[in-house]
């Protein structure tokens, strides 16, 4: 029998509010252990939270960009757990009434475009952060110890329809999430400080069955690789379990293992009703009026599938190349930069963004806004390029002066020497000096062998420390050669 | 009618040992407080709005900016246990379940 796996995701993205979502303490990572704490998030009693207007808004923000209906009016739930990380015994939580219900995101699969549900989003508080001491992991720990700095920091989460199938799908939503997040300057989408991470639910079904699977849901996935990795491995576990007429009989939590590359039993899930739901008489009913969610619309840039569709269809650029640049917000406002001060064509522009551009970038480490070199100056480049003032090999050494420097490319060419040699005269002699110094290679070139005619350009090129016009050396080579056969290649 | 199951059921979920005697006690006793509350059952509520908060406010929000924290010495005073600048916790062990 053939199995289809069916996956949704929890993805929590913590909010990059200055202060937490219900008390004044700063959010600031990577702060001294429990330095940013206060009654209220240590939950000592007496405390009063008190709502983070700028984190409603954020949340808001990130329903409308994921085409979400804005409840006109959600309230607080008290999730009763009992955990180290969540002193107060409870975590406040929207259940009842989430903020936002009923959005959509599009991915580009292999298969095409896909609408993938997103069920709800609501607001949360986040947890504090354990440090399992006396062993690598959860189990065999002799003790924790807890920093509570992170409790408390606005959280949404953003829980997706069981429309995903394969691990690439997820890890292709994920991506798309994390980019519109970032786009709206909601939340950093840093995976690696955990700033953005998911849990993933999944079952598997007979192909054409309707009706849903026992699932597990695998916790705490901190990186698109673990994402696919975990899926891909619990796909396959589950579809073994079911062929060998053993499905999973209850709802489990597991753990990705990284180092195993298993993911591994944690407990049963929870059931909803365990965590005893109800409404938080400490905070009061939100109120969301039309005209504040119109306001809060208004602040939303252009998202990465507009731009996307721009890049394509009114710039020509190449499918993947648009979606390289649009997914990345402050690359594409670089780009876009570039292209507005360069009067030829864009996909040249990002031909050398997602080029040269970029190798610098991650050979140096460079984030975009720390980048020397001015779009203005990119672009001047792009233009001598062009004009054949220099060479393709040229412009490669003169963009990565200026990545160094800072220094604008008339400057490089001019002190460097750099600008390219097109006068045909000046040229002529040069190709007559090398032809008179490899009377070998215009033999062979004459007995026929193409190469020859290649090797004889580049010591064109090397004489002039690669700044002679190719083309143009192409052309006196043909007409200096052509008294013997005509060349094979050509 | 509520079991002794449900009893040792809400006793786990709030961490709270009970003995089996204990158990049976307040089977009885939360049975009756049930029971008693479930009088309510009998009155006609079609037409209210269920009720959360007793207060008339809505929108009570503060504005996002840094106030100043606990020092982390304040912080720490009262924890039970601590090492260094961290509260210190018994192991966090999953529940057998």
């Amino acid at each position: 029998m053939e199995y289809e796996a069916v996956i949704g995701l929890e993805v929590h993205a913590e909010l990059c509010t200055a202060s937490k979502v219900f008390c004044g303490c700063a959010t600031t990572f990577g702060a001294p252990p429990n330095n940013q704490v206060c009654p209220v998030c240590l939950g000592l009693p007496g405390a009063l939270p008190a709502l983070n207007r700028r984190a409603l808004e954020y949340a808001i923000a990130a329903g409308l960009a994921l085409n979400c209906q804005i409840a006109s009016t959600c309230q607080f739930d008290r999730k009763q757990y009992y955990y180290p990380d969540l002193p107060k015994a409870y975590q406040i939580t929207q259940y009842h009434q989430p903020l936002c219900t009923g959005g959509c995101l599009e991915i580009m699969t292999k298969q095409g475009l896909k609408r993938v549900g997103i069920t709800r989003i609501h607001l949360e508080e986040e947890a504090g952060k354990t440090v399992h001491a006396g062993s690598t992991g959860i189990t065999g720990a002799q003790y924790a110890l807890i920093d509570y700095n992170r409790c408390g920091i606005p959280l949404i989460e953003i829980v997706s329809g069981p429309d995903l199938r394969f691990p690439e799908e997820a890890k292709l939503f994920l991506e798309k999430l994390r980019s519109i997040l970032c786009y709206l300057g909601v939340s950093d989408g840093k995976m690696e400080e955990g700033s953005l991470r998911c849990d993933a639910n999944v079952s598997v079904r007979p192909v054409g069955e309707q009706a849903m699977g026992k699932r597990a849901e695998i916790k705490n996935l901190n990186s698109f690789r673990a994402v696919q990795a975990a899926l891909a491995y619990e796909i396959r576990r589950q579809m073994e379990l079911a062929a060998s007429g053993t499905p999973l009989a209850m709802e489990e939590a597991r753990a990705w293992d990284e180092q195993s590359g298993m993911t591994v039993y944690m407990r049963p899930k929870e059931q909803p009703h365990e965590y005893r739901y109800y409404p938080d008489p400490d905070l009061m009913p939100v109120v969301i009026s039309s005209a504040w969610v119109e306001e809060i619309g208004r602040t939303i840039p252009e998202l990465p599938d507009a731009k996307y569709d721009r890049y394509t269809r009114q710039w020509g650029l190449a499918s993947h190349d648009a979606w390289l640049i649009a997914a990345e917000q402050k690359l594409a406002a670089y780009f876009e930069a570039v292209v507005e001060s360069f009067s030829g064509n864009p996909k040249t522009v990002s031909h050398w963004v997602l080029g040269e551009f970029s190798r610098l970038l991650n050979l140096e480490k460079t984030a975009i806004d720390a980048v020397k070199i001015r779009p203005r100056d990119f672009a001047v480049l792009l233009e001598r390029l062009a004009a054949g003032t220099v060479s393709g090999n040229t412009a490669k050494t003169v963009l990565e002066t200026m990545f160094y420097t800072g220094q604008d490319p008339d400057t490089i060419i001019r002190e460097q020497g750099l600008a390219q040699i097109s006068d045909v005269q000046q040229l002529q002699e040069l190709v007559a000096a090398v032809l008179a110094a490899h009377p070998g290679p215009v033999a062979d070139y004459r007995a026929g062998k193409a190469k020859a005619f290649d090797y004889l350009v580049g010591q064109v090129m090397k004489a002039t420390r690669g700044r002679a016009n190719p083309e143009v050396v192409r052309q006196i080579l043909i007409a200096e050669l052509v008294p013997a056969e005509k060349p094979a290649k050509q | 009618m509520l079991t002794q199951e449900e009893v040792r059921q809400v006793a786990r979920l709030a961490r709270l040992e009970l003995t089996s005697e204990e158990e049976q006690l307040f089977t009885g006793q939360i049975a009756t407080i049930v029971t008693y509350m479930g009088k309510l059952q009998e009155l006609s509520t079609g037409d209210v709005f269920p009720t959360s908060h007793v207060l008339p406010l809505q929108n009570v929000f503060r504005e996002d900016l840094v106030q100043t924290s606990l020092t982390q010495e304040a912080a720490l005073a009262n924890a039970p246990d601590r090492e260094g600048p961290f509260f210190k916790v018994p192991p966090v062990l999953e529940d057998p379940a």
